[in-house]
């Protein structure tokens, strides 16, 4: 089994074991929409529940991502994987994989609470959502991969990650709500643009990261 | 000495450029008196990106070379960015409640300027809480390389939200083709980047004798 | 003749935190099959130098070379030599014993088939708690889990940083069992540690780093090794 692959099991499995992560990343989505569907009450609902939807997961990612960390912090693991033949870029491809895999995986069972609170149809839209779902969540856990491992070296630890997530985010946050929007409403024409600039911005995240993972890590 | 020369030159670069702004620029058709605020408004704008240019090159350059001195020039240029930044967005402002009403016009410009203005502050917290000087340097300057690439890629994600949700245009505009005011405006944007200059090289003197403190303490510490 | 390959070959090795040196010119050439003890203070440069060496660390001057794979040029080559061990065990505490061990087998590359592991993990005495989460072992038993994991693709060069922090005796004379195995086997250990008598027990060579440098490196059954540590490792003040 080559390294990366290797992490990404092993990530899945301990998530597995422990389900800390997952369960938190779930509950705290699932809040954040109801939150939101009593505060926006009365309101023009299926307007603002791609944003609504997008919030909830920017947040759950963010606790995700810490886990995911966290994981590599305890005990020093993180140096351990340093100490392996495999390169800094492989690695962090490997914590990518992990990410995005267990966010999906909370990410998917967030949308039908979300489609049930406001109301929406359970049709075929739903696997665009889904679609647009793993393009927006690659890109916001290629670059909050990379800021995790950043922030965990401040004093402020991981409270320092959505200070920069969030701003480097924005696009794939605007992309993701706006396809979203498109679909929600039946216009799936329009969704070229916000789907390619998801991708694009996953491409340069993940490959600028590729090549400066090592300076993050390695002191 | 060079520093001082561009403080002369900044010190009279604004006297000249505002006698262009308030005097010399007619008044615009349309917009009226308030229109000058963009003789202001529009320099520090670009020069809020170029700082932004800036930073990303200094943080590319510091981790080709380890020299702090490109880590200097990327932090101070962050700084110049927050400034310039919120300039801009303050001037906005200005604009927009005295002529529409409006604080916020919440147009692609300003979401643009305002995401710039967030990186620069995530940038300098980070800086902030990083106390160990080369973890600093090597931590933030990847983070001023990324933050830097996601510019374009904002930009493109901002002007194609705009053209889903069409506003009317609230920022102060130019004002056409008018060649005095065309005039106003390229003096205004000289005077400014001499400003920028004038700012950068004296910051970054103070930078480099932090550092060189810093150098200092730690060979008295060791001896 | 050709020159024989050095375990580790370091010269002029820096590193400089920020403003200051941690280490400072360290040029150390470590023949296979040696057991070199490294004696210093707090911040004398031991951690640091070994994790260079280990390339956890990217040195600001010099180069470092183990078993001729030079550290900066080929690293991954250089990794697959070294076996890295601290107080901090690097396993993964809701895994269990062989199912980190299968884990550092695929980064290694090595064949991770089970009878192996179990074989490994018996010689550490925790083949009985094989398939339970590290969770719930103690201290000792952790750290013979992280000398496992540390050992399990045979590494040539052996680097230890402070092992011996924290171990029960059972735990310890596990330790000393293995390092004599593996020199033994021909293999080459470099152990840090800030107790004389533990460090020189089956040490074939002394080095003292003070502030960085390198002040003392001799036979360990040399004259002046006491007297040197005592001079050099000044206790308690932290420096």
């Amino acid at each position: 089994m080559k390294p990366v692959a290797a992490i990404v099991f092993k990530d899945i499995a301990i998530e597995y074991k422990n389900k800390e992560a997952f369960s938190s990343m779930v509950l705290f989505g699932l809040l954040v929409v109801v939150v939101f569907s009593f505060a926006f009450e009365g309101s023009d609902r299926k307007a603002l529940a791609p944003g609504m939807l997008w919030v909830a997961y920017s947040f759950a990612g963010i606790l995700g991502l810490n886990r995911s960390l966290s994981m590599e912090t305890d005990n020093d693991c993180l140096q351990g994987l340093l100490l392996s033949p495999m390169s800094r870029g492989d690695l962090y491809l490997g914590k990518v994989g992990g990410n995005l895999a267990f966010t999906m995986l909370a990410e998917l069972v967030i949308l039908p609470f979300f489609v049930i609170l406001n109301n929406l149809a359970f049709d075929t839209s739903l696997i665009w959502i889904a679609g647009i779902t793993l393009l927006g969540t690659l890109g916001f856990v290629a670059i909050g991969t990379t800021l995790s491992l950043i922030s965990a070296q401040t004093r402020m630890k991981e409270v320092m990650l959505p200070v920069l997530q969030i701003p480097m985010t924005f696009p794939v946050i605007l992309s993701a709500v706006q396809a979203t929007s498109l679909v929600m409403s039946g216009d799936s024409s329009g969704v070229a643009f916000p789907l390619s600039l998801l991708g694009i911005f996953s491409t340069v995240y993940i490959t600028a990261s590729y090549f400066v993972f090592e300076y993050i890590v390695e002191e | 000495m060079r520093t001082r020369i561009l403080g002369i030159a900044s010190g009279a670069g604004i006297a000249v450029a505002l006698y262009f702004a308030l005097i010399y620029a007619p008044t615009e058709q349309t917009m009226g008196v308030l229109q000058r605020v963009f003789y202001f408004h529009l320099p520090q704008a670009i020069l809020s990106y170029i700082a932004a240019f800036m930073v990303g090159f200094g943080s590319l350059m510091y981790l080709a070379t380890r020299d702090l001195k490109w880590d200097r020039f990327a932090y101070c240029n962050a700084e110049l960015g927050v400034l310039f930044t919120a300039t801009t967005l303050i001037t906005g402002m200005i604009w927009g409640r005295l002529a529409w009403n409006t604080w916020w016009a919440g147009d692609a410009r300003t979401n643009l300027e305002l995401i710039l203005g967030l990186l620069y502050v995530g940038y300098l917290m980070l800086r902030g809480y990083l106390p160990e000087r080369e973890k600093r340097a090597r931590l933030s300057t990847v983070f001023g390389f990324l933050a830097v690439l996601d510019v374009p890629i904002n930009y493109g994600a901002i002007y194609w939200w705009d053209t889903q949700h069409p506003k009317p245009v609230l920022g102060p505009r130019g004002g056409g083709a008018d060649p005095d005011i065309k005039l106003a405006i390229y003096v205004s944007l000289i005077t400014f980047t001499i400003v920028y200059a004038w700012l950068l090289t004296k910051r970054l003197g103070v930078a480099r004798i932090e550092d060189e403190v810093g150098e200092l303490e730690a060979a008295v510490e060791t001896a | 003749m050709a020159p024989e390959t050095l375990a580790l070959d370091s010269k002029e090795i820096g590193k400089k935190f920020g403003y200051s040196y941690a280490v400072r010119n360290v040029s150390l050439q470590v023949r296979r099959g040696e057991f070199v003890v490294l004696f210093g203070s707090n911040g004398a440069g031991k951690t640091t130098f070994l994790k260079v060496a280990a390339t956890l660390m990217r040195p600001t001057s010099g180069t470092l070379a183990v078993e001729g794979f030079d550290i900066g040029s080929q690293p991954e080559e250089a990794r697959r030599r070294i076996g890295f061990l601290s107080h901090n065990t690097f396993v993964y505490r809701d895994l269990s014993p062989l199912d980190n061990l299968k884990f550092f087998c695929r980064l290694y590359g090595v064949k991770d088939s089970e009878e192996r592991l179990l074989g490994i993990l018996e010689r550490v005495d925790l083949k009985a708690r094989a398939t339970e989460p590290v969770r719930a072992f103690s201290r000792g038993m952790q750290q013979r889990v992280g000398i496992a994991r540390a050992l399990l693709h045979d590494p040539s060069l052996i680097l230890l940083d402070e092992p011996y922090t924290g171990l029960d005796a059972r735990a310890a004379q596990t330790l000393n069992g293995i390092l004599d195995e593996a020199v033994a086997a021909g293999k080459t250990v470099v152990l840090t540690t800030h107790d004389l008598d533990q460090g020189l027990r089956a040490a074939t060579r002394a080095i003292i780093l003070d502030r960085g440098t390198v002040v003392l490196d001799s036979p360990a059954r040399g004259p002046g090794i006491r007297e040197a540590y005592t001079r050099y490792i000044h206790q308690g003040d932290g420096r």
